[in-house]
């Protein structure tokens, strides 16, 4: 067995020193009725070596990002990582800790969790922000209960069909329990209808909650937003692509009283969708209601500087059923990362990632509809992403056509909205060049001049 | 030696000016930016973020880390979290760049390895569960909790019943009681008996139609596998309702018991303690689902299926309670979880589980003459001792043992729960422990508790901090750093 100390010799003594006769004698709690019978029906064992072959098969029936060139985004993003991240994160006295609660062994940690709070302040314009949560869904699924619980409005929530279809449908999941409705505002050109909006929401409406730039890249008036919000005394949440921070207006100097974001563009890679890590931060009142990991400052027996866990009357640990979420982690690698990421990269760093991103998507939206088959399906201004438009209605033919020549092209959008069905999303990092934009834009019109676009599956 | 200058805040080290990165020019034909945004929505100033050159980054938070105890530089005993130690084999596999580097929105054409991984890790799980349908989407153990509620609760809806209740043992995580409450049930706790079991008459009296879900830890909390569980099953089984087992304390059990065998409907794994996943500072964690084949149709979508040779993403049913995360679900927790069981085999894993009882059944032998045990003298994988005795005679709680034995090189044990245990501590050495570290641990034990009580009030005496005021921590929250006036 691998990993383990344990001799023939140790096990004989500890037996004797426990006072067992047999390892067998120390499950006799469980009955035998109970016992399986026989061995699990598992592969067989590997050794290192084998692991790492079998494992190599396995990855090389893969197509990575690296390998294909990527523009799927979705709230996932092939980012640059700089070398710092991986390094710091790969530290043992980092990965293979946990949860601090003992904070005298964990101020590295705990130092950490402070500095990505401040960092995420900073960032988003908010006043507190919580150590972090599981992703950007559940994120906003926890924001939205969390303006329920503060408003003491159970019952309605307003959002726009421009965020994410999946934070979406984690909502509704999460309101399948508790019986309260998810009202849906349409985004006609890719952005929320104001006017449907503000007739939609009213005095019951805990929390409109918007994503900027939404899940088409297009940038909503958050500003509009948070008028209509505050004139009912609900809650703006908005959930944001922190990259785009590094160039727009803070989310909190618009208006919005909750922030959420997928922290994923931050220095984690893709890893087929997770784990990633949830941003939630929020203004000063809504605090004590906070879901998730809060570290805090305080001072020790000598009165040294020093950071504990703080606010935990809030937490399952201590209130059970009484707490304001289950959440009883949060997830630490993933918020050393996103805090080694902003270190490194400073404010300088962000708006030239931001500025990037901007610049090359707009290029490549230009030269993919420099053929006449595609067009961008909505006007409004884009940060990152933007929706194509094939005239041929042909995108998983296109998209598979694509793939076949070396490139992750886009998102269709067919599954979440039917009306989108002859479309895709296409998302450009600051890691894209414009030859790999270039020989993007050139694969897709070779398409549709030469492939017979087969049918396919 | 300890370098006091680079763990000063990062704030504090920034100067403007600095920076870690520098990016290509643009490539692309410029074009004033105000033709490509509103001018509006576009910040005069990037965030206000620290500047640091790369080397200050690097200092820093190398020596942040030195101020943590982790697995890999400590025994970390920590009851109910499974500190075991993280092979580097797997941190190697999971980083692969064909297993890092995929797009949640990849064409499954493009991710049929990763797909097939997970399907195979998909009936893996289901094996050792003995429980046949799976979801990998939940994030962590607690979210697998609210997760099989909600599918209960879908379940109870399609077949028209109100069931309001779920019952959880006074000795459960918190997040039992928590995730009851968030997937839309009342939470009733269940007394624990003198042994530290489910008392059955209280369990009989509150057990009713109205209840949907008896959630279990077994073996519990104390470390006890609860015999009595068939019996439970049954019983609650009879009146309609399921049973949930928090898989908290798979380790003691794998290859010996399956939880589907002993009565349990639904269940989740966590794959960060069982299957050794680095636990990262308080996560990621992962918390995939089992359940009983007629609650299969209920999971969140999507799941793998197989199809001839391919693997696909699918909808389980149209009866599916939707989704609880975006995307697939923490993937590179289920690859190093993957490499864990593939490591092991089915003799391994059934040897992890023997020797992790036989660790903690060793250090019980030998703490049990220093502290009081309440529940016996035979564990499973973990046990809780009490300092109550010791409080009593010399005003030492606890908390202060836990403290000093800091300074002796262990991480603490939990401290105070189970809740059930007065002064409770609640010891896991798992079985990536040796004995003469076990042997150390408690000749470290028994010398704290021959210490006098100012000494251990005061403890540890070897840390950069010690007693951290958390009262004031908590009255006057600063929750973040702000420039000096």
């Amino acid at each position: 067995m691998p990993y383990s100390f344990i001799t023939h010799e140790d096990r004989q003594a500890m037996l004797s020193a426990i006072g067992a006769a047999s390892l067998e004698e120390l499950f006799a709690p469980i009955p035998d009725e109970l016992r399986i019978q026989g061995p699990l029906d598992l592969p067989p064992a590997l050794c290192e070596l084998e692991l790492e072959q079998h494992m190599h098969q396995l990855a090389a029936k893969n197509a990575p990002a690296g390998e294909k060139v990527c523009f799927l985004g979705g709230g996932s993003y092939d980012h640059f990582v700089p070398a710092v991240v991986d390094a710091i994160a790969s530290r043992g006295e980092f990965y293979t800790s946990y949860t601090p609660y003992q904070p005298e062994v964990s101020q590295g940690n705990l130092q950490v969790m402070f500095e990505y709070q401040t960092l995420i302040c900073q960032l988003t314009g908010m006043d507190v922000s919580n150590a972090s949560l599981y992703e950007g869904g559940s994120a906003a699924a926890e924001a939205v209960l969390m303006s329920m619980s503060t408003t003491g409005r159970p019952n309605k929530v307003v959002t726009s069909a421009s965020v994410h279809p999946e934070y979406r449908q984690i909502i509704e999941t999460y309101f399948e329990q508790l019986n309260s409705e998810l009202v849906t505002v349409p985004a006609p050109d890719g952005t929320v209808s104001i006017e449907q909006l503000a007739a939609t929401v009213d005095d019951d409406t805990a929390c409109v909650l918007l994503q900027h730039p939404n899940f088409f890249g297009c940038l909503e008036d958050v500003a509009a937003a948070a008028e209509i919000a505050h004139h009912h005394n609900a809650v703006l949440v908005v959930s944001c692509d922190p990259i785009s921070l590094g160039l727009l207006k803070r989310p909190g100097d618009l208006g919005a009283d909750v922030v959420v974001a997928e922290g994923q563009p931050l220095g984690t890679p893709m890893q087929y969708g997770g784990p990633y890590l949830g941003i939630l931060a929020c203004r000063e009142r809504f605090v004590r209601r906070m879901p998730g990991r809060i570290a805090g400052q305080t001072v020790d027996r000598r009165g040294r500087r020093c950071w504990v866990l703080t606010l935990q009357t809030r937490e399952q640990h201590i209130r059970r059923e009484r707490a304001t979420s289950n959440i009883c982690t949060n997830q630490g690698l993933f918020a050393l990362r996103a805090a080694t990421y902003l270190a490194t990269v400073g404010p300088q760093g962000l708006r030239q990632t931001a500025e990037l991103c901007l610049r090359k998507a707009n290029y490549a939206a230009d030269a993919i509809t420099a053929d006449r088959r595609f067009s961008r399906a909505q006007h409004q201004p884009f940060f990152k992403e933007f929706v194509i438009r094939d005239a041929k209605g042909q995108v998983e033919a296109l998209l598979d056509e694509a793939t076949n020549s070396g490139f992750l092209a886009g998102i269709p959008l067919a599954p979440w909205y039917p009306e989108l069905e002859d479309c895709f999303l296409v998302a450009v990092t600051e890691k894209r060049t414009k030859e790999e934009i270039d020989a993007l834009a050139n694969c897709l019109a070779s398409v549709s001049v030469e492939a017979p676009v087969a049918v396919t599956q | 030696m300890r370098n006091t200058q680079a763990t000063k805040l990062v704030f504090e080290l920034s100067k403007p000016g600095r920076h870690g990165t520098r990016l290509p020019e643009s490539d692309v034909p410029e074009r004033p930016l105000d033709e490509l945004l509103p001018p509006a929505a576009v910040a005069d100033d990037p965030p206000p973020l620290p500047e640091l050159a790369e080397p200050d980054v690097v200092r820093h938070y190398t020596n942040l880390s030195t101020l943590n105890m982790s697995v890999d530089t400590h025994c970390y005993p920590l009851g109910s979290c499974t500190m075991k130690y993280n092979a580097k084999r797997n941190e190697r596999m999971a980083s692969l760049p064909g297993m890092a580097n995929l797009h949640p929105y990849q064409a499954s054409a493009t991710i049929q390895g990763m797909l097939q991984l997970l399907f195979d890790l998909q009936r893996m799980l289901a094996e050792i569960a003995g429980l046949p349908a799976v979801s990998l989407q939940p994030a962590a153990g607690a979210h697998g909790e609210l997760t099989a509620l909600m599918v209960a609760a879908a379940y109870f809806r399609e077949l028209g019943q109100r069931r309001t209740k779920v019952l959880t043992p006074d000795s459960a995580h918190g997040t039992n009681p928590a995730s009851a409450r968030m997937a839309g049930f009342d939470s009733v706790t269940i007394k624990s008996n003198t042994q530290g079991l489910v008392d059955m008459e209280d369990l009989k009296h509150k057990l009713d139609q109205e209840v949907g879900v008896f959630m279990i830890t077994n073996p519990n909390t104390l470390g006890i596998f609860d015999d009595q569980v068939g019996e439970i099953a049954e019983l609650v089984h009879k009146q309609g309702g399921l049973i949930y087992l928090d898989g908290a304390n798979m380790n003691a059990i794998m290859g010996i018991t399956r939880p589907g065998d002993f009565g349990a409907d639904m269940m989740h794994f966590n794959p960060h303690k069982t299957f050794s996943g680095p636990h990262g500072g308080g996560g990621p964690g992962a918390g995939p689902i089992c359940v009983a084949e007629r609650l299969g149709p209920y999971l969140p979508t999507p799941v793998v299926v197989r199809q001839g040779e391919r693997y696909l993403l699918a909808q389980p049913s149209p009866h599916s309670i939707g989704r609880v995360r975006s995307f697939f679900g923490n993937v590179g927790v289920l690859v190093r979880a993957y490499c864990y069981i593939r490591t092991h085999g089915p003799d391994g894993l059934r040897r992890v589980s023997e020797n992790a009882v036989l660790n903690a059944n060793y250090l019980l032998s030998r703490v049990k003459h220093i502290l009081p045990v309440p529940q016996g003298d035979r564990c499973m994988h973990e046990f809780v001792a009490s300092a109550a005795s010791l409080k009593k005679d010399k005003g030492v709680p606890a908390m202060d043992l836990a403290k000093r034995l800091i300074d002796f090189g262990f991480h603490p044990p939990t401290v105070y729960f189970p809740l059930t245990v007065q002064e409770a501590m609640m010891i896991e050495p798992t079985e990536t422990e040796s004995k003469e570290t076990l042997d150390a641990f408690a000749e470290a034990l028994f010398r704290v508790t021959e210490e006098t009580p100012e000494l251990l009030h005061e403890s540890p005496h070897t840390t950069v901090i010690s007693r951290p005021d958390e009262v004031r921590a908590a009255r006057q929250p600063i929750l973040k750093w702000s420039p000096p006036d």
